[in-house]
């Protein structure tokens, strides 16, 4: 029961300082450098997790890594292009060999564009599947032997978590690619729940809508032209977000380790929506 | 540090099954709880259970003024009121030629007024509470997979849960200015007396043989391969209301072990 409150202090009978509910579990992040992905290796270590850092941002994921460790969490950076299947090999056998296993997998790397049908070429398109939709099937597919051998042994199972979007859910003019991105990723999800579930891995998808981070500075400036400044349309998606605010990292990194966490046993196959109220109206 | 310390929480049907659970968890996440259901005797019960931060009050959630009467005893015992569950609810396996206008009336009192009849009545002191609160209050009202995929010979209830899935995204337009989240859980199903009754009502007379084999049908209805447990509810509950889903609101909670994603 207690397990949901983590950091919650324990009877002190038991000696225990934290309840954590990630407590011995491993967990490998790809894109961990910054924004979502850092605050998902940065929470779920203050949960008890041991983090895999995986990104193609050397300098920012030491950094990320570094100061997990310097906060006493255990963590470990790893090189990885997520196109490239050498390299999803070559970061989950780093993050076994440190740490022993993989109980979770976050496919978490992504990367957005706006343009329309007609500027966009099919090079463009290929991009987007490369890293967004390649990317989460590498990492599945690499990562499925190790979670699978940890969720036999495992009280509750292993857990994968694919970060779609609310562009997953709904279109929106001009970020086509995207959509079909994230689209994918959040029916591919459904699918790999069906397919490892004999396994004990839960496979769910979490769709945020517009979070503080890098990439929401790079949509904010690749619409900044067509509304006029920056500015418009940062009032644009505030104002989208019926309660009224732009999300912030931890909004999500909450929601990924709720997923990630044995208090979500019974869901597979299932969508959390963390985006303000966008997708409800 | 609790999730849900501080705040004040009121359950309906909370005298037994996922209601009882989500009490247990909330309260020991460092909520205050008040149980709210018609059986008084199991409601006590529970009350009892958890201690010193609980309290009972009879409810029928079909009654305007007893929904008047439990939030005044919520705000007056417990000083405020942050979290709304609405929990209560009645299945019946009945198919739509089964079905007379007395029961599908009856299925609208209990599903649907008296979610409509909780959020109104708790409406005004969670304004008040949301106000004051660095992120705000919490309404979780209790669909189903029913909710979101038909069932055959349960069509009032689909009904009643559809409704409620998108009663609650109406909810979270209207109570965004206030600083009010709605959002949605729907369980698959889940091992309590509801659930029990449910595979009961499927197996039909026939005896035990019948119902294992109505068991075992729902247990390969789950991809996960297993019924849900309470606790399974109640921990999304528990997130759902707490400030961890600070940025969800008008969102569908679905922890159904894969049942909609087939």
């Amino acid at each position: 029961m207690a397990a949901f409150w983590r950091n919650k202090p324990n009877n002190q009978s038991t000696g225990e300082k934290h309840l954590n509910n990630m407590d011995g579990k491993i967990a490998f992040i790809s894109g961990g450098a910054r924004g979502l992905g850092a605050e998902t290796a940065r929470m779920m270590a203050a949960c008890g997790a041991s983090v895999v850092i995986g990104d193609i941002l050397d300098e920012a994921g030491k950094n990320t890594a570094a100061e997990i460790v310097s906060n006493g969490g255990k963590a470990l950076y790893t090189h990885l292009d997520v196109t490239q299947e050498d390299s999803w090999q070559a970061a989950v056998k780093a993050g076994v060999d440190k740490f022993g296993g993989l109980d979770v997998l976050v496919n978490n790397a992504g990367i957005f564009f706006m343009k329309s049908t007609e500027d966009m070429t099919l090079a463009d398109w290929r991009r987007m599947v490369s890293v967004n939709l390649d990317g989460v099937f590498l990492g599945t597919k690499t990562a499925l032997p190790h979670l699978k051998a940890r969720a036999a042994k495992a009280p509750v199972g292993s857990a994968i978590i694919n970060l779609s979007s609310i562009a997953g859910i709904i279109g929106i003019a001009n970020f086509t690619a995207y959509h079909m991105s994230k689209g994918g990723v959040r029916i591919y999800t459904k699918a790999c729940a069906m397919e490892f579930a004999p396994h004990r891995i839960r496979v769910n998808s979490i769709h945020p809508g517009l979070i503080e981070t890098d990439m929401a500075k790079q949509v904010v400036k690749e619409m900044s032209p067509t509304m006029g400044s920056d500015n418009a349309v940062r009032d644009m998606f505030v104002q989208s977000h019926p309660i009224g605010r732009i999300g912030e990292p931890k909004d999500i990194a909450n929601g990924v380790v709720f997923l990630a966490s044995d208090d979500s046993a019974f869901m597979t196959g299932s969508e959390l929506v963390v985006d303000g109220g966008w997708t409800a109206q | 540090m609790n999730r849900v310390d501080g705040k004040v929480a009121i359950i309906s049907g909370a005298a037994r099954g996922l209601g009882a659970q989500t009490a247990k968890v909330l309260a020991a996440g460092g909520a205050k709880v008040v149980i709210a259901d018609i059986l008084d005797g199991p409601g006590q019960q529970t009350a009892a259970e958890i201690g010193a931060s609980a309290a009972f009050v009879h409810l029928d959630v079909t009654d305007e003024d007893s929904w008047k009467a439990a939030v005044k005893f919520t705000a007056e015992k417990f000083g405020g009121l942050h979290i709304l569950v609405n929990n209560a609810g009645i299945f019946r396996m009945q198919s739509t030629e089964e079905t007379s206008l007395a029961d599908w009336r009856q299925m609208i009192a209990v599903n649907l007024d008296g979610v409509f009849l909780g959020t109104k009545s708790a409406l005004p002191v969670m304004k008040e509470c949301a106000a004051k609160d660095p992120v705000g209050c919490s309404i979780v009202n209790l669909s189903s997979v029913a909710g979101l995929v038909g069932s055959p010979r349960a069509a009032p209830y689909c009904m009643s849960k559809g409704g409620v899935r998108i009663y609650t995204k109406a909810c979270a337009m209207e109570f965004a200015p206030y600083r009010i989240r709605v959002n949605s859980i729907h369980p698959g199903l889940i091992d309590t007396d509801m659930g029990r009754d449910v595979i009961a009502q499927m197996a039909g007379p026939g005896g035990s043989d019948k119902n294992n084999a109505a068991r075992d049908a729902m247990i390969s209805w789950h991809p996960i391969g297993r019924l849900g447990v309470a606790m399974d509810i109640a921990n999304g509950i528990a997130f759902l209301a707490s400030d961890d889903a600070a940025f969800m609101t008008g969102s569908e909670l679905v922890v159904d072990g894969g049942v909609t994603a087939q």
